[in-house]
């Protein structure tokens, strides 16, 4: 266990001569046990982050990560990074910004760097109804002590020199927030560094595993059938993104959760032109630049329920039409590569995270097209939810049972763009 | 892109069409008899299979006629149109012709 050497200036240097030839392997490629204290489903980040916190906060001494396909083939490496916290609820304020002060230590904690760049994020405001509801969410996220300034149309253009803010577009900008603590991430590096320190502490990450069957008794959870044999454990964690309505058929219950396809593209790679995260509502589009020139560009959903991991041209289109009403530069920029995922869209745009009807199973989901940023706040109340059986304080309110409840915590606003 | 036909109208594209999610759902009466978890199961949970789902689309850019469709929700194919109103078909049934028609195994 714990194989890997630390990374540090000097073994940078000595792999840079060797023209990093022998790298040892960063974890063990485990193959899965009869049982475990607790086993997670899906290794994405939020699964991995999950079992790192386990095995580093609450001591779990036998726990796997079980992954149907390679860890962040999901969502994780398929999402165009954008973290932030400027959520417009006091229950959701405080979750994401639980996740982004763990950001920012993050790649000192995991010692693997994950190339948190706090490069700011803006909201852009296109009418006065934009600039109205992005005031009262900044005055929302000041009131929980979360950073978010208003800017002025020239403020916006002095701080992102690339955007066209002449009043003549179709859509003009008339203000935007900014959130300076928010940016982006390397989403490879997330699942990569979280699978490395959960291995370091003895954690099993079985890759090419699929469960594909929830065993119980009348006490509850038991175990798991997968295509790898089947596993017993007291304590299973669903962290399956767009397949949890799947999972959850497996154990006899049904979720509020529908799973759609969301596409994202990257551009050939260009000069440093847009240095902040740049998100708008209204023409329906987000955009940043990855540190090797690419425009990374999101879209939204398909309407329509899938799993097919790829999404309609339309929606494609969509897209380009709004990044070009944003930068009309960008009009011929060649596009590299496009992909989707299956993101697992709730209700009121919160995920659920917490206990399920059967007793030791627990859920993280529903975090739809804007769960990248939250991973490492996610994993962390969700290993508490665990490890104690009951919510973690941060967890409590997005509960399954606000379904019935109706305690809703609605953030179409902070989420109507997806990200 | 899918290309739906509308039993009104015929063949058209995906970007004519609104979509309606699950087909089928029944609006449990009298809704003040019902519990919290019965009426929130009703507002809320909705079935999301890998497989073949029964929908509702809307002709909106056209008809603007209402239909249901089974379509299969990994390889998009549709595999059945029929009018709002008439009874839920056999899924599995619609599942197994599926498979026949794309020659084996999904
Ligand atoms: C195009 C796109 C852009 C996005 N942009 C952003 C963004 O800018 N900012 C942001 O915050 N969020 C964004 N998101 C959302 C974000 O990616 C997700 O919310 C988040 O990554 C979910 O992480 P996860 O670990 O829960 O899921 P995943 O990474 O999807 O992991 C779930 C894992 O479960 C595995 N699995 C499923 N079924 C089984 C089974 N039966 N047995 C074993 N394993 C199973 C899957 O293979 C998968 O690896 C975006 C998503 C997409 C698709
Ligand atoms: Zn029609």
């Amino acid at each position: 266990m714990g194989h890997a050497p630390r990374f540090s200036l000097w073994s940078l240097a000595r792999n840079a001569l060797n023209h990093h030839a022998d790298w040892p392997q960063q974890w063990r490629d485990a193959a899965p046990k009869p049982s475990y204290d607790a086993v997670i489903v899906g290794g994405g980040g939020h699964g991995l982050a999950t079992a790192y916190y386990l095995a580093k906060q609450h001591g779990l001494g036998r726990v796997a990560v079980l992954e149907r396909g390679w860890i962040g083939g999901g969502n994780t490496g398929r999402n165009t990074t954008i973290v932030r916290s400027n959520y417009l609820w006091d229950e959701s304020a405080h979750l994401y910004e639980h996740a982004l002060k763990i950001w920012e230590n993050l790649s000192d904690e995991l010692n693997f760097n994950v190339m948190f760049s706090q490069r700011g994020v803006m909201n852009l405001a296109h009418n006065l109804h934009d600039l109205r509801e992005l005031s009262r969410r900044a005055h929302a996220n000041r009131l929980n002590g979360i950073d978010c300034e208003i800017l002025t149309r020239e403020e916006v253009a002095a701080f992102c020199p690339g955007l066209d803010v002449s009043a003549s577009r179709r859509f003009p900008i008339m203000g935007a927030t900014l959130q300076r603590r928010g940016g982006t991430a390397r989403h490879d590096a997330v699942a990569w560094g979280y699978a490395r320190a959960a291995d370091a502490l003895g954690v099993d990450i079985v890759q090419n595993c699929e469960v594909t069957g929830i065993r119980r008794d009348a006490r509850g959870v038991v175990g798991l059938d997968t295509t790898r044999g089947s596993i017993q454990a007291r304590k299973v964690g669903l962290v399956a993104a767009g397949h949890s309505s799947v999972l959850a058929a497996m154990a006899g219950f049904r979720l509020p959760v529908q799973s759609h396809p969301l596409q994202a593209f990257v551009s050939e790679p260009l000069k440093p032109v847009v240095s902040c995260v740049v998100m708008s509502n209204a023409v329906h589009g987000y955009i940043s630049q990855s540190d090797k020139g690419e425009l990374v560009i999101g879209a939204g959903i398909d309407a329509f329920n899938s799993y097919a991991q790829r999404g309609s041209h339309p929606v494609i289109e969509d897209t380009a039409a709004a990044i070009v009403e944003l930068f009309p530069q960008f009009s011929r920029v060649k596009l590299m590569r496009m992909w989707g995922g299956i993101v697992d869209v709730c209700p009121d745009a919160s995920p659920i995270i917490g206990k399920t009807p059967v007793p030791g199973l627990f859920i993280n989901c529903g975090w739809g097209t804007g769960g990248f940023k939250a991973t490492p706040g996610s994993g962390h109340v969700f290993a508490a939810t665990i490890a104690k059986g009951e919510p973690h304080p941060l967890a409590a309110p997005f509960a399954l049972d606000r379904f019935s409840t109706g305690a809703l915590i609605d953030e179409h606003g902070a989420a109507a763009v997806a990200h | 892109m899918l290309l739906i036909r509308c039993p009104y109208c015929g063949d058209r594209d995906e970007i004519e069409f609104a979509y309606g999610g699950q087909a089928h759902l029944a609006r449990p009466a009298p809704p003040a008899a019902q519990s919290d978890a019965e009426w929130g199961a009703y507002l809320f949970l909705r079935d999301n299979p890998k497989g073949v789902f029964l929908e509702r689309w809307m002709h909106a850019q056209g008809c603007r006629r209402w239909f249901n469709v089974a379509r299969h929700t990994v390889t998009h194919e549709i595999l059945a149109i029929y009018p709002m109103g008439t009874p839920m078909p056999d899924v599995a049934l619609i599942a197994h012709q599926a498979r026949g028609l794309m020659g084996g195994a999904r």
